[in-house]
């Protein structure tokens, strides 16, 4: 391949141009195939301009001369279109390059800005880029070092310091924030998430890209973040167990690409360096974008309209140096940044605080409480504290405070004080999107953001630093652009190639700015709120959190409803603000809130556990006070604070444990049967235990289901956006052959029981035909006897009748045999169904006897299981409610037509269920959505009208691989809340 | 104005009176075949209908505004299609009916009908009729109704069709007067309205004869005698089809210098009809359900047998494979069971374009599509490992899918396809 080295291509420079998401590099190598000049830029989104800049440097070497040049990467496309220069596509001048330099490469894992690729050299040439929904690698980095306020350098250097690896999800920077967040607001240390992100980061492109086919022994590491990061090299070689002569990082490994496309310059057409110059720079203008929208204002006039009818929304400011009375503090420990607000007798404010957390909002409330009793002398008086927000509970003990409340309350006292007759409040924050609507002066129905869409807030803050601009300035830019970009609606993620896009196409970093703020609102009202118009909001709608700050934002928002909302000046410490007039509420005669003198002592540690006591694996942080007060965070359950699990009955953990009971009978006659434990064996348990123990079988269940088993099996899930239940099922099966199992039964089954509640009784496509995809993707299941036939419980005297064939057909076993094993299967598939009811019954009168409130999750069978739903049933459990399962009600509801098509049989007891919900006052639902469930845009919606239309309240919880327990926690308090307000006939 | 007259279950029906005085809108999917489809429906009751080729941005934040965002793409283009029409003012809303095909299996697009009245309630216009165009008897309707005579005429009509855009896929990257395909296509297409008005062409004899004319004027268009390579698509039949939903993948891939190979919607047909066949036999059921399926599919293989026949006849062109060789594929992949959404078929799809020596495929999909993560993205390492030189891209398609994404992605397949060329 040293032909390539050779310049046969009659020109006297080759010259490659790499332009990807956030840099352009370029190599010139000289007649010798020897590197002339090379460059390695960040482009902040001016593509054309950059790439001009570059080679008009290079123009000491390059003037007069005759050069060849190709241009690759994925924003590259557009510039070699304009200015008429040839393209190759990267992953071939990759390859090229490796293929002349390293020939005994077997594979290439290159990370990029926002691309991972993996191109496999053993054997036939095989490439891999991650798919549309995979985030970037570097761009996610970046993200996160943004989150944890240090530089990317610093954060490589204190990856190298790890105690400890947290698992993250790397699959979006949305995903993953999710996850950090939670460990920084309990105080997790700052070295081990930085090793965690780079973990995760390697998790992702290993499990992701590979997909089963190995890596072989010699890998180059290619890219920017993998030529400049060190710790993350680390994570690298220690993850895939290499040594240093088989972990190759070769010099020049961050502009490959670029040398490669060099290398592939022979052939083509010499030109002028001039001529190409002058080409590229005329390109800077010829941007065409066609895809915009009408500006945010048309003037200044109009802009000063609109900040003069803000502001008019502002409580009374209160000097703190003359005041002299009671005070009331509030204080919103949010994802990610911190708001303190003290207030005095009649809501005047006398202090505000709004700051990023730096990751340890403790140590910011600590610092700022110092100061307030500083500025408080004698004169003032803390009557009563109040904490709400993600690092609640941690500030509440921290600083000894007299309550805590969750959000949404918070939010709705804060709204309540400036319009009294507020019916919508929508709240975005960094993190977090809240609306909620308000009937009859309580909480009436709540949309929080799914996992896939938060970080609104805080997602332009990083895009606007990854474009060299703070935030501020940033989203000023935008508003009086003639044409912001239209960067669709989708979630976060999909904004970054949006984006690309853009640059491509030539947009303007203001015109992006604008068009990242409408594509925030209409995030918030179609995707979050799925408002069909401004009417399904409300008349008085109160705008709140960090994000309406942005002048950008808000206008978009009242362009995008075409109607006028309130922002309160304090739209940014609302949620304090709301903390603090709860604190007032209170009325106490006493707060409890350390005095300035207990401050003095103040001690503040934390450690990273792992909670052993069950499959969940909570990792958790001790947090340790003076004075010996100790915290515990990130647990779901109180087991790890030393006291038993809540004593309040629990549907979905008497069926799982049901569930677990069925095992088989060692020394059968006709040897081991395997049945993976997930998705429809969560149903069918009961009937194939029975029916393979009666057939003379031990039947083994796969184990428990857990991270380690979603991670034996990760390599080899061909689909990343499947729900997680389904990527489970590849572990479950290798863990059967783990335990010497050779025969493994898992039946394709299209059909489910007909239970009579809808119009056909399917099951979902993932469920129906997974056993067909783990059997062309799990290769160990060659080794063994994968039974995977088409069966259809749902016709018995069909079924027998097949069955009797396939199991003589297979094992030989007697039709006579296998008709008694079947009906005794139905028998008791009956018979665990009828346990489940009385079971649900029996704690139905419970909760009436008791007076506790009921809370039905309504999902699908696999969601008791605790891998998947998270204990959520638990932590429902610990706030007071008895928790029953959809099925222990859905049958007690006859047939009902519904807008939706209802053909699936777990569908049918959503319905059920959520109707008969509605028919009983001391009910509540909350609907469990596996992300990525394609059937669940439909439910959803359904369920929501069907519980609105009886007047509930509805509550979704989207669960993946990756629990967000803040979030989940929000909506069970926030649910326990509103109910309670309602009983109480309002706040 | 129509009175609106419900059925019991409270939907609102098509009446009689509408048939007459309402126009009728459908989304474009399949623009050749769905032409004569329209003429055939046109003859039949006097309606007027109208295929919406709309393609603005419009259509899609239309959908987005009214379906569930996490819906599937075809979901949000097809209704917000519909939807902008309705609202867009060139239509009279009293007198606008809307169609929109309905599968009826175990596959959420089953549900868009469904969707699509929702969400003409949310804009406030459920007074439109919504017409279920389906081959289960689902949702009659007084002023529309499929007659068996009529699916046949339908299964003619599109016969013609697929005949005409895969042999016309065969000409077009090489025609040596830019266009002539497509106005042949036009040309037969009008042809043959024309004929059905007359009640011809509509039989196996005619269509035969009929047939033979077409491939002998396409082989009479003036080619080159280029090498071009061949990428087959395959997919979730919408965005599969409809360039609205895979952003002109066609012309993309015309543009990057290959032949796109489109497999026709003829095996559709028969795969959805084999279904319930299959069904009987692996769950049970009617046996003359079982008859009347074997009956029909029957009818179906024997037009595609005729079509085959003839293009083997004249010699110039590759003709389809058999709808047997697509089911002989498959085994050792999926089962027959598999049915929903394209099950197995997608699978059988692409087995038969390796095995007629298009090794370059895209795999299209809406993002989150079900079916698909076992029939497509489920499929591949399967088939990578035995056929190691095929060269399979799967593309995601949603309104948030970037074309800069989706267009590398199909380079670097292109560029493999060349590569392997070389070879």
């Amino acid at each position: 391949m040293t032909d390539a080295i050779n310049n046969t291509s009659k020109a006297d420079y080759r010259i490659g141009i790499d332009i990807g998401s956030t840099t352009v590099k370029v190599i010139i190598l000289d007649e010798k195939g020897e590197i002339l000049f090379r460059s390695y830029e960040r482009h902040f989104s001016k593509v054309r301009e950059k790439t001009a800049e570059v080679l008009e440097r290079a123009k000491p070497i390059l003037a007069g001369k005759t050069i060849v040049l190709l241009i690759t990467g994925s924003a590259g496309l557009g510039v070699s279109k304009s200015a008429d220069i040839p393209f190759i596509q990267e992953v071939f001048a990759t390859a090229k390059a490796v293929e002349t330099y390293i020939p005994e490469t077997d594979s290439v894992i290159e990370l990029g800005g926002e691309d991972a690729k993996i191109i496999f050299f053993n054997g036939s040439l095989e490439e891999r880029m991650n798919g549309s929904c995979a985030g970037g690698t570097g761009a996610f980095i970046d993200q996160m070092a943004t989150l944890l306020n240090v530089s990317v350098q610093e954060l490589d250097r204190m990856s190298a310091d790890f105690e400890k690896i947290y698992p993250i999800a790397s699959r979006c920077g949305v995903f993953a924030k999710t996850d950090i967040q939670p460990i920084l607001n309990q105080g997790g240390r700052k070295e081990d998430i930085a090793a965690s992100i780079y973990q995760a980061v390697v998790d992702q492109t290993i499990a992701g890209l590979t997909q089963g086919r190995a890596l072989g022994k010699t890998i180059v590491f290619l890219g920017g973040p993998l030529y400049y990061y060190k710790g993350l090299r680390a994570r690298f070689k220690e993850t895939l167990n290499l040594d240093d002569d088989h972990a190759i990082f070769p010099e020049n490994g961050d502009c490959f690409a670029a040398l490669g496309a060099a290398l592939s310059t022979n052939g083509f057409e010499p030109q002028k360096y001039e001529d190409i110059c002058a080409r590229i720079k005329e390109s800077v203008s010829d941007a065409v974008i066609t895809n915009t929208m009408p500006p945010l204002f048309e003037s200044e006039a109009e802009y000063a309209e609109f900040l003069s009818r803000h502001n008019k929304n502002a409580p009374p400011k209160t000097d703190i140096s003359k005041y002299a009375g009671d005070a009331y503090l509030g204080i919103d420990a949010g994802s990610t940044t911190t708001k303190l607000v003290v207030i005095d007798k009649d809501g005047g404010i006398l202090y505000t605080y709004y700051g990023s957390n730096r990751g340890n909002p403790v140590q910011i409330v600590f610092e700022e409480l110092k100061k307030i009793y500083a500025a408080a002398e004698d004169r003032i008086k803390i009557r009563g504290a109040a904490v709400t927000g993600y690092g609640e509970e941690l500030i509440k003990n921290a600083f000894n405070l007299d309550a805590g409340l969750v959000e949404t309350v918070a939010h709705f006292r804060a709204a309540r004080h400036f319009n009294p007759d507020v019916d919508f409040i929508i709240d975005i924050g960094g993190q977090d999107m809240k609306c909620f609507k308000i009937r009859n002066g309580a909480v009436d129905s709540i949309f929080l953001n799914e996992a896939c869409s938060s970080g609104c807030g805080s997602f332009i803050e990083t895009f606007a630093r990854a474009l060299g601009y703070e935030i501020e300035e940033f989203s000023k830019l935008g508003l009086f652009v003639k044409h912001p970009v239209n960067l669709g609606s989708r979630c976060t993620v999909f904004m970054n190639s949006s984006v690309k896009q853009a640059q491509r196409d030539g947009a303007s970093v203001a015109d992006i700015s604008a068009g990242l703020s409408i594509s925030i609102v209409k995030n918030a009202v179609y995707k979050v709120i799925r408002a069909g118009s401004a009417d399904d909001l409300g008349q008085n709608i109160v705008v709140q959190g960090g994000t309406f700050k942005n002048d950008a934002v808000l206008r978009a928002f009242e362009q995008e409803l075409k109607r006028n909302v309130t922002r309160p000046t304090i739209a940014g410490i609302s949620g304090a603000y709301g903390a603090a007039l709860h604190a007032k509420d209170l009325q106490l005669a006493e707060s409890s809130i350390l005095t300035e003198a207990q401050l003095a002592d103040f001690i503040h540690k934390a450690k990273p556990i792992t909670c052993k006591l069950c499959t969940n694996h909570c990792s958790l942080t001790v947090n340790t006070f003076d004075n010996g007060r100790r915290f515990v965070s990130g647990n779901r359950c109180s087991r790890p604070l030393g006291k038993e699990k809540s004593a309040l009955p629990n549907l979905a953990r008497y069926k799982y444990d049901k569930l677990l009971s069925y095992h088989g009978v060692e020394g059968a006659p006709r040897g081991k049967i395997g049945l993976p434990f997930g998705l429809n064996t969560y149903e069918n348990l009961p009937f194939w235990h029975t029916f393979f123990t009666r057939l003379g079988f031990e039947v083994v269940l796969s184990p428990e289901s857990s991270r380690a088993i979603y991670r034996l099996g990760q390599h080899t899930i061909p689909s990343d956006t499947v729900c997680y239940p389904a990527k489970l099922m590849h572990g479950h099966v290798l863990e059967l052959m783990n335990a010497g199992v050779d025969t493994i039964f898992y039946p394709c089954m299209p059909y489910n029981f007909d239970e009579g509640l809808g119009d056909n009784n399917f099951n979902c496509p993932v469920v129906a035909y997974y056993p067909e995809l783990l059997a062309a993707n799990v290769k160990e299941l060659k080794k063994v006897r994968y039974l995977y036939p088409y069966f259809g419980l749902h016709r018995k005297d069909d079924f027998i009748k097949r069955a009797a064939k396939y199991f003589k057909d297979e094992f030989g076993i007697p039709k006579r045999e296998t008709k008694k094993a079947a009906e005794a299967a139905y028998a008791e598939y009956e018979a665990y169904k009828d346990e489940i009811r009385k079971k649900g019954a029996e704690y139905i009168n419970y909760a009436r006897e008791n007076g506790k409130k009921i809370l039905v999750m309504a999902g699908r069978p696999y969601h008791i299981d605790p891998e998947i739903g998270h204990g959520i049933d638990e932590l429902a459990v610990s706030y007071g409610f008895v928790l029953i399962t959809e099925d222990a009600v859905s049958y007690l509801m006859d047939k009902e037509p519904r807008k939706v098509l209802n053909q699936w049989t777990y569908h049918s007891r959503l319905y059920a269920a959520a109707r008969y919900v509605t028919t009983q006052a001391d009910m509540q639902l909350m609907q469990l959505v596996s992300f990525g469930c394609g059937t669940d845009a439909v439910t959803t919606d359904e369920v929501r009208e069907i519980l609105e239309a009886g007047d509930k309240i509805y509550t979704q919880i989207k669960i993946d691989e990756i629990s967000n327990l803040g979030a989940i926690t929000i909506r069970i308090r926030s649910l326990m809340a509103a109910v309670e307000a309602r009983e109480r006939g309002g706040f | 104005m129509a009175e609106l007259v419900y059925d019991e279950t409270g939907r609102l029906l098509f009446t009689e009176e509408m048939a007459k005085e309402y126009t009728l809108v459908v989304p474009q999917m399949l623009p050749v075949t769905f032409r004569m489809l329209v003429k055939l429906l046109e003859l039949e009751r006097g309606y007027h209908i109208e295929v919406l080729e709309t393609n603005t941005q419009k259509v899609v934040e239309t959908g987005l505004k009214y379906v569930h965002n996490d819906m599937c793409y075809p979901a949000i283009l097809s209704i917000g299609q519909l939807i902008e029409a309705a609202e867009s003012g060139r239509y009279d809303t009293h007198k606008l009916a809307l169609m929109i095909t309905q599968t009826g299996g175990g596959c959420r697009a089953s549900n868009y009908i469904h969707l699509l009245r929702k969400a003409l309630k949310k804009a406030g216009l459920e007074y439109i009729p919504v017409i279920s165009i389906n081959l289960s008897g689902m949702e009659k309707n007084p002023g529309f109704k499929l007659s068996l005579k009529l699916g046949v005429r339908c299964v003619f009509a599109m016969m013609y069709g697929d005949l005409l855009v895969h042999i016309g896929n065969q000409c077009r990257p090489y025609e040596v007067e830019k266009g002539a395909t497509d106005a042949l296509i036009e040309s037969w297409t009008d042809k043959l309205v024309d004929l059905f008005t007359e009640n011809k062409g509509l039989g196996f004899g005619a269509m035969r004869r009929y047939m033979r004319e077409i491939v002998a004027d396409f082989a009479k268009i003036e080619r080159t005698n280029e090498k071009k390579p061949r990428v087959g698509i395959v997919g979730e039949i919408y965005v599969k089809y409809a360039p609205l939903g895979n952003n002109n993948l066609e012309e993309f891939l015309l543009k990057e210098g290959a032949e796109p190979v489109v497999p026709g919607v003829t095996d559709f047909i028969i795969f959805k009809v084999n279904n319930r066949y299959v069904d009987v036999g692996l769950y049970g059921g009617s046996i003359f359900k079982k008859i009347g399926m074997w009956i029909f599919q029957n009818f179906v293989i024997k037009c595609q047998n005729i079509m085959i026949e003839v293009i083997e006849e004249e010699g110039t062109f590759r003709p389809m494979s058999h709808f047997s060789e697509l089911q002989e594929l498959v085994k050792g992949y999926l089962g027959y069971g598999n049915k929903m959404g394209e099950g197995w078929l997608l699978t059988a799809e692409m087995l038969e374009l390796i095995h007629s020596g298009t090794n370059n495929i895209v795999c299209t999909q809406p993002f989150g599509c079900l079916p698909n993560h076992v029939a497509g993205k489920g499929m591949m390492r399967k088939l990578k490992d035995d056929y190691p030189d095929s060269n399979i891209v799967a593309v995601d398609y949603d309104p948030g899918a970037t074309k800069i994404n989706q267009e590398n992605r199909i380079k670097l397949m292109l560029a493999n396809a060349s590569r392997n060329e070389r070879k």
